[in-house]
Parts: C-alpha cells; sequence; structure tokens
C-alpha cells in the first residue's frame, strides 16, 4: 500500500509522453518488517472474519499476533547485520522513500517487541472484561507498522502516512473498551487533539518544503548544507511546527496535557503500548527530521528541545507526585521519562543517540509491565486503579507485588535495574555535551519522581487493615492468566538482565546511529 | 516588504476589491429598490405548499456503514482513474500494484460483510 502510493506520486512527476516509466527499487528484504507487520494486521483480520474457528477462539488472535510480530522482529536480524556490514551498509528502500539503517532497525524491532507484550496482555485482560478481540490485534499491528515506517522515513511525507497509521489506529484502539465511558472520552480527546497535531506537523512540512524546495530528507539536509538562507523565517516556522507536531505525540509538556486523560480512560493494555510503541515511533522521526535532515541548523532547535525537556522532566514529576490514581500517576511519569529522553535528544551528539535507544529499549519493557500489572489489579471493569485498591496486594498476590516493586525502581533509577543504566547514560551524555545543569535537573528531576514510585510500593505493602476503616484481611483478589504472567516475566527478566549486564544492549545501541543514506 | 509577502498582495488586493464589489452591489440594490415588507414575503415558499414540520429531522443511523463504504471506493475510485489512462506505460509494474490496492480494499470489503454490515437492518 505504502509502496503504491509512494510510487505513484513519485511517477506522476516524472510522466514522460508514452516512454515506460521507470520503475524505482523497491528493496523487499529491507520492506520485510514492516511489510509482515501491515500485511499481518490485514490478513489476521481477514483470516478471523472468515474462519469460524479462528473467530470464535479469541487466544488464537493473540497467538497470531504474537507469531507475526515475532517474524517481523526475526526479518529484523539479518537485516541489522546487512546494514552492520561495513562492506554494504545502510540502503535505501522505494525509491529512497524509506532509509534503513541501523537506527531504523532496532526501533523496528523495538516496536516488535512492544507488539508481542502487548498482545499477551491483551489476552487475558479481554477475555476479563468480555469484549471482541481481533481487531485490537489488528489495530495493534497496523499501529506497529505505522511506528516503524516513522522510524525508517526518508521523506517528510512517508513520515506522515506512518504517523497517520500509527495515530489513526490509536484513536480506535483508546475507544474500543465500549462499556466504559472514560475508553469513549479517551479516543475522542486524543482523536482530536491528534488531528491538531498532525495539522501542525503538516503544516510545519509545507514550510520546511517551501524553504527548501523539497520534502526529502536527504534533500533538506544537502540543500541546507549548500545554501545559506539570508532569510530562514520560513525554515524557522517549519521546524517549530514539525516539533510541536512531535511534541504532541511524544506528550511532551505543554503539548501533552491530552496523556493523563486518555492514559486513564484507554484499555491498560493499549495504554501500555500507547507509552511504548508511540513513543519510540515518535522519537524515532523526531531523531530523522531534527538530528539528520536539520542538523544544519542544531542551533536553531536546540533552545526549543532544551526548554521542552526540562519542562516534560520537572512538570511530570511534580504533577505525577500529587496524584491518587496509579495509571495517571504513571501516565505523568511516563511524561517525565519522555523528558529525559528529550535530554538525550537535546545534545544531538552520536553519544546521545545511543543514550537515548537504551533508554528507550529500557523504558519499553518498564512501561509495559507496569502497565500490565496495573491492568491485572484494575479488576473486571478496568476501574480499581486507585492507590487504596494496591493495600495488601503484597499480601495476597506476592509476585506481582514483587514484580511492580521491580519495575517501579526501574522508572526510578535504582541500581541493578535497566532504569539506573538508563537514566545514567542520558545524564552522561549531557555532562559529555558540557550541558551541566541540564544533567543536573535531570538528576533532580528523578529524585522528585522517586517518591510516586515510593508511594505506590508502600502502598502495596501496607497491609490492607492497617489503617482500620472497612478493610478486607487480606488485599485485593487478583487472577493472573498465564500470558499476562509471561508478558511481565519477559519483562521483569529484560529489566533486571539489562541493569546487571547493560553491555549487550549498549553495543546494539552504538551500532544503532541513525545515518541519512541518499539513493544511491 | 520581502519578494515573498509582496506577491501575496495581490491576494490581498483581489479579496479586498471582490469584498468592496460585494458592498456596493448589495447596497446601490437596497438604496435603489422600494421597500414594502409583507408577512408572506417572509414564508419558506412564498407561494406553493406551506413548509410542515422541523428542518431537523434525524436521519437513520443505519445510513451512516453505507457512507463509510462509500467513501472507501471512492478514494478508490480516485486512484483508478489516473492509473487507467496510464496502463500502458506503468506496465507490469503499475498492474501488480494497483492489484494489491484493490486486493486490500477488497479484503476490508470481506471483513465489512462478514461483520453483517450490509445487512439491511
Amino acid at each position: 500500500m505504502i509502496a503504491t502510493l509512494v510510487s505513484s506520486t513519485a511517477l506522476f512527476a516524472q510522466l514522460g509522453e508514452t516512454t515506460p516509466i521507470d520503475t524505482p527499487e523497491i528493496e523487499w528484504s529491507a520492506l520485510m518488517p514492516i511489510l509482515i507487520l501491515a500485511a499481518g494486521g490485514i490478513l489476521l483480520l481477514t483470516l478471523s472474519s472468515l474462519v469460524r474457528s479462528v473467530r470464535e477462539t479469541p487466544s488464537a488472535h493473540a497467538a497470531i499476533t504474537v507469531i507475526i510480530a515475532l517474524a517481523s522482529g526475526a526479518f529484523c536480524v539479518p537485516l541489522w547485520q546487512r546494514v552492520q556490514d561495513p562492506s554494504r551498509g545502510p540502503l535505501t528502500a522505494v525509491a529512497g522513500a524509506l532509509g534503513i539503517d541501523g537506527f531504523s532497525v532496532m526501533a523496528t524491532g523495538l516496536i516488535a517487541v512492544t507488539v508481542i507484550l502487548t498482545a499477551l496482555l491483551l489476552d487475558g485482560y479481554l477475555r476479563r472484561e468480555g469484549l471482541d478481540s481481533v481487531e485490537f490485534y489488528a489495530l495493534v499491528l497496523l499501529a506497529g507498522a505505522g511506528g516503524a515506517i516513522m522510524a525508517s522515513a526518508n521523506d517528510l511525507i512517508v513520515m506522515f502516512l506512518g504517523l497517520e497509521a500509527l495515530s489513526i489506529a490509536i484513536y480506535v484502539l483508546a475507544a474500543m473498551h465500549h462499556r466504559r465511558a472514560e475508553s469513549q472520552e479517551a479516543g475522542f480527546k486524543y482523536l482530536i487533539v491528534g488531528a491538531f497535531s498532525s495539522a501542525f506537523f503538516l503544516y510545519g512540512i509545507a514550510m520546511v518544503y517551501g524553504a527548501t524546495g523539497t520534502t526529502s530528507l536527504v534533500g533538506i539536509a544537502s540543500f541546507l548544507a549548500a545554501n545559506v538562507l539570508l532569510r530562514n523565517a520560513m525554515l524557522l516556522l517549519g521546524m517549530a511546527l514539525l516539533l510541536v507536531g512531535f511534541a504532541f505525540k511524544i506528550a511532551a509538556v505543554p503539548f501533552g496535557g491530552w496523556a493523563p486523560d486518555v492514559y486513564e480512560g484507554s484499555p491498560t493494555p493499549i495504554t501500555a503500548f500507547m507509552a511504548a510503541a508511540v513513543k519510540v515511533g515518535a522519537f524515532a522521526g523526531m531523531i530523522r527530521v531534527f538530528y539528520l535532515a536539520l542538523s544544519v541548523q542544531i542551533d536553531d532547535w536546540q533552545p526549543l528541545i532544551y526548554a521542552l525537556a526540562v519542562l516534560t522532566m520537572v512538570v511530570g514529576a511534580i504533577l505525577a507526585v500529587v496524584q491518587t490514581n496509579v495509571k495517571r500517576l504513571l501516565a505523568y511519569s511516563s511524561i517525565s521519562h519522555a523528558g529525559f529522553v528529550l535530554v538525550a535528544v537535546y545534545t544531538g551528539t552520536t553519544v546521545g543517540m545511543s543514550a537515548m535507544m537504551f533508554y528507550l529499549a529500557a523504558y519499553i519493557f518498564m512501561v509495559i509491565g507496569s502497565f500490565g500489572v496495573v491492568g491485572l489489579v484494575s479488576q473486571r471493569g478496568d476501574a480499581a486503579h486507585s492507590l487504596d485498591d494496591y493495600k495488601g496486594l503484597s499480601k495476597s498476590r506476592p509476585g506481582i507485588a514483587l514484580a511492580f516493586t521491580v519495575f517501579l525502581l526501574a522508572q526510578a533509577g535504582v541500581p541493578f535495574t535497566s532504569g539506573f543504566f538508563g537514566k545514567f547514560y542520558v545524564i552522561s551524555a549531557a555532562v559529555d555535551s558540557k550541558n551541566y545543569i541540564l544533567a543536573l535537573v535531570a538528576m533532580l528531576a528523578s529524585v522528585i519522581a522517586a517518591v510516586l514510585y515510593l508511594k505506590i510500593i508502600v502502598s502495596m505493602y501496607l497491609s490492607a487493615d492497617d489503617d482500620g476503616a472497612a478493610a478486607t484481611a487480606s488485599g485485593p483478589t487478583v487472577s493472573i492468566p498465564l500470558t499476562s504472567a509471561t508478558a511481565i516475566g519477559i519483562a521483569v527478566i529484560a529489566t533486571l538482565v539489562l541493569g546487571v549486564l547493560p553491555n549487550i544492549l549498549v553495543d546494539l545501541a552504538n551500532d544503532a546511529v541513525p545515518v541519512l543514506v541518499a539513493l544511491s | 516588504m520581502s519578494d515573498f509577502l509582496r506577491s501575496y498582495l495581490t491576494v490581498a488586493i483581489f479579496g479586498g476589491l471582490a469584498v468592496v464589489l460585494l458592498g456596493a452591489l448589495l447596497g446601490v440594490g437596497r438604496l435603489v429598490r422600494p421597500n414594502r415588507p409583507q408577512e408572506q414575503k417572509y414564508l419558506t415558499y412564498e407561494s406553493g405548499v406551506d413548509a410542515v414540520g422541523s428542518a431537523w429531522s434525524q436521519s437513520h443511523v443505519r445510513y451512516y456503514i453505507f457512507a463509510l463504504l462509500f467513501v472507501m471506493f471512492d478514494v478508490e475510485a480516485v486512484f483508478i482513474f489516473p492509473w487507467s489512462t496510464r496502463v500502458e506505460a506503468y506496465d507490469v509494474y503499475g498492474l501488480v500494484e494497483m492489484a494489491i490496492f484493490i486486493g486490500i480494499l477488497t479484503l476490508g470489503l470481506v471483513y465489512a460483510w462478514r461483520k453483517k454490515v450490509l445487512r439491511w437492518v
């Protein structure tokens, strides 16, 4: 589908009279991870509507989704090796519309992982809530494909396509819990805000096109490298509008006001997917636009991102502390995390880029794990989210309380968890580029945020009858389906292993530095 | 003022002229014509059948699904028409791409059909 759109626009431009048209090189092998996700979503939908036995066994949907995402992730491995091979290097696909480098392959791999974990969480959740299921999985797969397109887009229009594929699927997913009014509200809010942000983004594309005469990232970079713009107001305006578009998607303060409401209202596994995959896709797109295409303008965009990073870290952490609803609390904490990633983006160095990749990789496991636990504790109806609902969890379900503790400690950045190294690399990237104040603010923000994670942990280990009034003796009764337990288990293992042996991921992240590949 | 902004000046002048011209026409008409208000002149249909009921009637919600499906095939047509005028130039490549495009839309239709969307309730 993407190939059709891209190639037809390119073809109309160069339409000769009757001469046959040069068809662009597709590079199918480089597209496989994206194609598998997109085609998998469509095929899953078709299969389920045609085959009764698939339609009537909900876990079949989850199983097929996991297989599709695994296949997509598996195709990333040979692609990664091909891209890292010094004699071959990064490549472009579909006539330069997509750039496949270590960065985009790793981001695609991360998105495939989030799809797998989300599908595992969804299975138990949908069964408990008694919802129709296949659309959830199909939309998650399509959203994943959109995120992967964003991460490998080499052209602003293609990036917009990816952004829309990702966002539209998630607008629907947010509203899919049709018995909860909050879910409808979340979907509607996200749709309105998302439409705004898309409009900003498109206007930014138009302005950048007006200033540079191209939408290709390679074209923009080489135009800016070769020409000095005497009047660059249009370029700066375009750049600022693109930044606003991205800031909406990553929920950076002051553009992230929608996040707590939408995160709280959406079905919890979908919240997990939103917090993980959307952020990976949007940050990857942001890097491609700002770090690669607009690298010459670094002095212009750095101050903007500096302000965004400081505001996002501090405001996210402070507002989180006053919440009593765990889901909202985690929503604010995910805003604060976005601030940390912005610090890495701000540095604009290769060290910063690999710090960002490490942070994102560590973050998706922590955040999906956290929301996975929240989804289990929320009980049927997805409503029990107050801190009181977690009282005594350590007694009734010690395993799940322990897992949640691990995720929360990791988010706080405690040593021996992946979160510690994530924050460590980001802060050292900031110090490395001599931004001591920013590093200091990041450390302060993580101290403030630690308070809120401790609040949840204390609440879990406080027994239910400690405060006397009308408490049951044994804490909440939580049923744990095997699939959810698997997802949470994977996330715990990843969080702990990366906390003890970060080198596994550091080497990958170092090789995943984004590069701009021109059409050869 | 830069050249870029000056080129928009034409647009502004054109717009201003349109407003002035329209105002002038309506204003002159107002000055010249006689003004004799009568109640009958304000009816929806000055001559003919009286309007009954409110214009804010509801149309049935089941139509929206057909509207959605219509949009889907409308967009399909938008892509197919320009392609069909140049089929020979695109050759096999274009044929395959269009087959994929139509194939995806067809799968969407199959899904809609199996979801019993096409059944009139």
